[in-house]
């Protein structure tokens, strides 16, 4: 695959973005028969470069299985998706692994942060692999975290622990961020540091973010909010104005 | 549990279920319990089936108590030992050498001659007649003939061959081919091994060979019987009192009887395998046992808790978990014993090749069973036995929560600027390394003990092929040896010398013994050499040749460690033949011999000693290749020739004789080795697998290849399997070291020759053991599902 920079790699400059994401009559079945379980069932969408897109429904609606098959992790069983023109959906398993290598930064629920490895070196982890990393120390105080970095996992708190997920993922400078349940594990407080640090982020560096929750209020914080339902994209909403992390709670 | 109309409790049949979940690792441990346990049934049943076989073959064919061999002595002398008190039963009878003349062999071959009366009913040293008939004692050309020798030379009942006794040509016929308990290992003296084709044990009736051996109407050997409650010891020494006149040798028990000796040391050394063998796998199957029920209980923890919540009872748990333990157990003892029943009826057939019994059954009785059983279930129990007791210990609550993730804390090993170069991905594999030393020492161990397994089969053959380069490059450098039916004079050597084609004549004379030292007696012989010898030499520890010279005796450490006798003791040396002189010796010096416990001095020396001119009793002999066949030709033509024995033929035998024998343990025990090792790997890679499927799954998101994240689980097992290679080059010599001095017995030493190759042979084998495990589980990391990295752990 190469290079995944096709046309239009040209950062948010103001003009109408092309798409980063779209996809065509996408699906996604798992097991056959009366047992088929159909968690994707023809989304058509267009994510424009740079923004920060919140995802938003009841548990299997859909949103997690987009976001993997997104994020090259898992695959469709029907329809086309695109990465900056470069199908998602044809490449093989070593085009994909290079793709999340070089271009995608994942937040999980439950941090999943290497316990044998301090903070500093979780980072650093990502850092080694990408062509063009961000130091560990200044990933780690873009979250706040500069002071803990030679903390283990065990020694930090969830919203530190996730702070340094975060840290990690954006370390790569990556093309695209995605963070599923990023707070789900956190309580309401511990959240909106979280929230707050992935939107700068989205500010500073560009990178495309989409965020996977059950909160309905971090929607505000979006430039826009898909809603999911039974496997379908019921809506999409474009915030005119967003509001700060700071101004949320749930 | 009891649901009425099953068969299986609903736990029974979580248990089988669970069971074929971590089947994988259950085949490991059984597989390493069944290899320990096959190794116990087959040496423990192997040693039971030549004991019983053996005891039932001595009594039953009245295998002789005691020797008495003498130059000669009239019949009626039979009478005289008959009347010795603890004597039941005593005959005379007639042995010497002869040479048997085969067309295919380029050489006469060299055969032992016992006189036998057929019409004695139950006679001691009976024979068991396997074909043909008896001989006919009115008819002096019959013979009967050993079987494996008729069988390798293709001679059957009514053939005839001629025999050389003291140069006289006899024909006789063959009337059958018979075994006896006196012959159940033929090994002619001086030989490293039995080969049958070899060496011919002949049996004839007094009447037909008294005159070839000049004995008529005499005797040169009393075997007896004696009674219950005997004391072999006080009637040896009055049979040598007796016999004295006679030229008496020396009488022996049956303890020192050649062909009982080697038996019985075989039996020895096969107590001694299954005793050092089977405790290192049942070592390692408890350890593996452990790793698997650990991390079994680890992964059930809810289940416990939930089991617990709805009223089960702390035993039922236990139990639950203890039958896992038990079918494990099971499995592996009934693999093991099918196991072992095989390998038993593998080595019966290789030892029936050499030890000629009538017949040898390999049988494992139940107790056998039995005692695998128990065995398999102990080890079993003891590596589960701490995991079964914290099933037992947690409590509903706590085993409902899963288990707090692993502390990794600031300050605990590998960190600091050294480390500071070093990746992450091996930081993470030595920060685990680091975190659980414990099991990490013990998976370290175990592919330790499957390596020593290699290491001491590769010392194995380094000893042998020392013995071989040793015996047959260095200090004997012949190219034949001829022994002599009784001494000779020089003039023999100057004889052998004229034979067109012999470029070198060394004389030896054997002459046999009894050695005392203080109230210690051995029976034994004195070499006497010439004081340079060039084909037959004399060596020390360091393989420098010893010069023998002076009226000292040169003694092999052996030997004089048995009769406590080091450098400047006097020993007193009781000739047995010639004048029958007692000699009181100093010994001058010690040195090392593989086979045997030799004595040594100096031909002329003894000779003087003996008051008799230069006599010689063999000449090793140095020929020219290209006239080695008509140098043997004429060699044929010697009358006074006993034997004559080709090195290069001895050399083959012998490396037969290995390939064979203990050539296919090393095989069996090289496989076993593999077994654990990737035993040992495959457990502990797999249980690696599912602790961290989370972790690698993503690193696997994260963008990490399949190879990177299999870098991490499998970099840890590599690092443990290097640590384990200098353990199990340590244990491994430790071992064999100690296997070496158990299995050296005073018929041969068995040599500690340390060297990298044999090191460098086991690494690799547990390497490529460890690298196939590791494959086998890079299939895991490759089938990793990256969804479920998104999951909640576990």
């Amino acid at each position: 695959m190469g290079e995944l920079n096709g046309p239009g790699t040209a950062r948010n400059g103001g003009q109408e973005q092309r798409p980063i994401f779209q996809t065509t009559g996408l699906t996604k079945t798992y097991g056959s028969g009366a047992a088929a379980v159909h968690a994707l069932r023809g989304v058509e969408l267009e994510i424009p470069e740079g923004e920060l897109v919140v995802l938003l429904g009841p548990s299997g609606s859909g949103k997690s299985t987009l976001l993997n098959i997104l994020g090259g992790i898992d695959r469709a069983s029907g329809g086309e998706a695109y990465f900056k023109g470069n199908e998602l959906t044809a490449m093989k398993e070593r085009a994909l692994t290079a793709y999340r290598r070089r271009h995608v930064g994942f937040v999980f629920q439950f941090y999943n942060l290497m316990p044998s490895l301090t903070a500093a070196e979780n980072v650093e982890l990502v850092a080694e692999i990408a062509p063009d990393p961000m130091q560990a120390f200044d990933a780690l105080k873009l979250v706040e975290l500069e002071a803990r970095a030679d903390h283990f996992p065990a020694e930090l708190s969830g919203g530190e622990q996730q702070r340094v997920a975060i840290a990690r993922a954006i370390a790569k400078k990556p093309t695209v961020l995605f963070c599923d349940e990023p707070t789900g594990a956190l309580d309401s407080e511990t959240g909106v540091t979280v929230l707050k640090a992935l939107q700068t982020l989205n500010e500073e560096l560009g990178a495309t973010t989409l965020i996977i929750t059950h909160a309905a209020a971090t929607g505000a914080i979006a430039d826009r909010v898909i809603h999911f339902a039974d496997g379908r994209i019921r809506e999409v909403v474009k915030n005119a104005v967003k509001a700060s992390a700071s101004d949320i709670s749930w | 549990m009891n649901v009425s109309g099953h068969m299986l409790s609903t736990l029974d049949k979580k248990l089988l279920r669970d069971l074929w979940r971590i089947k994988g690792q259950a085949l490991a441990v059984i597989l390493v319990i069944a290899a320990g346990i096959a190794l116990q049934v087959m040496s423990h049943g192997m040693m039971r089936s030549l004991e019983e076989t053996m005891r039932a073959y001595y009594e039953r064919y009245r295998f002789a108590d005691i020797y008495a061999p003498v130059k000669r002595a009239p019949a009626h002398v039979v009478s005289e030992i008959q009347a010795l008190d603890g004597v039941s039963d005593a005959i005379g009878r007639i042995t010497g050498g002869g040479l048997i003349e085969l067309p295919e062999a380029e050489t006469p071959v060299s055969a032992k001659i016992v006189s036998f009366d057929p019409d004695t009913f139950s006679p001691i040293n009976g024979i068991y007649l396997a074909e043909g008939r008896m001989i006919d004692p009115t008819r002096r050309n019959e013979i009967l003939l050993l079987r494996p020798f008729a069988e390798a030379h293709g001679l059957s009942p009514g053939d005839e061959i001629s025999i050389t006794v003291y140069g006289a040509r006899y024909r006789f016929k063959i009337s059958g081919l018979a075994l006896s308990p006196e012959f159940v290992y033929a090994i002619p003296p001086g030989a490293f091994v039995s080969d049958p084709a070899s060496y011919a044990i002949v049996w004839a009736s007094n009447e037909a060979i008294e005159a070839a051996f000049d004995l008529d109407g005499a005797f040169n050997e009393f075997l007896l019987a004696t009674a219950r409650g005997a004391n072999s010891q006080a009637l040896i020494d009055e049979l040598d009192r007796l016999l004295a006149p006679y030229g008496a040798i020396g009488a022996f028990s049956r303890a020192d009887q050649t062909s009982n000796r080697y038996l019985v040391e075989e039996l020895a050394q096969l107590n001694t395998m299954g005793r050092v063998m089977t405790p290192i796998f049942l070592g390692v199957a408890v350890f593996l046992m452990n790793i698997v029920i650990t991390r079994l209980v680890e992964t059930e923890r809810d289940q416990i808790g939930i089991m617990k919540a709805f009223g089960y009872a702390n035993h039922e748990v236990g139990a639950h978990y203890l039958k896992f333990v038990i079918v494990i157990a099971l499995a592996g003892a009934v693999v093991g014993w099918g196991g072992g029943l095989w390998l038993g009826k593998l080595i019966a057939g290789i030892y029936q090749t050499y030890f000629h019994f009538p017949f040898l059954v390999f049988v494992a009785e139940f107790g056998t069973f039995a005692i695998a059983l128990a065995v398999s279930g102990a080890a079993a129990a003891l590596g589960a036995i701490a995991a079964v007791r914290s099933a037992i210990a947690l409590s509903p609550a706590v085993a409902m929560r899963p288990p707090a993730p692993p502390k990794f804390a600031r300050g605990r090993g590998f960190s600091g600027r050294i480390f500071n170069s070093v990746d992450q991905l091996s930081r993470m594999i030595f920060r685990r390394l680091a975190h659980q030393p414990f099991r990490a020492a013990l998976t370290t161990f175990g592919i330790g003990a499957a390596m020593s397994l290699s290491v001491m089969m590769r010392f194995n053959v380094n000893a042998t092929d020392y013995m071989l380069d040793v015996s047959f490059n260095i200090v004997d450098r012949s190219d034949i040896f001829v022994s002599f039916i009784e001494p000779l004079s020089q003039e023999a050597v100057f004889e052998l010398g004229h034979i067109e084609g012999v470029t070198l004549v060394e004389p030896v004379r054997s002459s046999p013994v009894l050695f005392l030292n203080k109230r210690i007696t051995q029976l034994g012989a004195i070499t006497a050499l010439s004081e340079q010898p060039v084909l037959n030499r004399v060596v020390d520890e360091n393989l420098l040749p010893v010069t023998i010279r002076g009226e000292g005796i040169v003694l092999s450490r052996q030997l004089a460690d048995l009769l406590a006798a080091p450098v400047g003791e006097m020993i007193r040396v009781e000739l047995r033949d010639g004048r029958r002189p007692v000699l009181d010796v100093p010994v001058v010096g010690v040195v090392e011999a593989l086979v045997g416990t030799p004595a040594y001095m100096p031909i002329d020396a003894l000779n003087r000693r003996l008051k008799e001119p230069l006599r010689i009793s063999g000449a090793y002999l140095k020929a020219d290749p290209l006239k080695r066949a008509s140098v043997y030709r004429e060699l044929k033509s010697f009358p006074e020739i006993a034997g004559v024995s080709l090195q290069r033929e001895a050399y083959k035998n012998f490396e037969k004789v290995i390939d064979e024998g203990p050539g296919t343990f090393r095989y069996i025990m090289t496989v076993f080795s593999i077994v654990i090792a990737v035993g040992v790997v495959y457990n502990s890679a797999r249980i690696g697998f599912i602790e961290r499927s989370h972790d690698l799954a993503s690193l696997r998101v994260m963008g990490f290849t399949k190879t990177e994240a299999g870098y991490v689980l499998l970099g840890e097992i590599i690092a443990l399997v290097i640590f384990a290679l200098p353990i199990g080059s340590v244990l491994g010599f430790l071992i064999w070291s100690y296997l070496a001095g158990a299995l050296s017995t005073e018929l041969y030493q068995i040599p500690v020759i340390y060297r990298e190759d044999g090191l460098g042979y086991a690494a690799m084998i547990v390497l490529l053991a460890a690298t196939a495990a590791s494959a086998y589980i890079q299939r895991d990391i490759n089938r990793l599902d990256l969804v479920s990295a998104l999951k909640t752990k576990e």
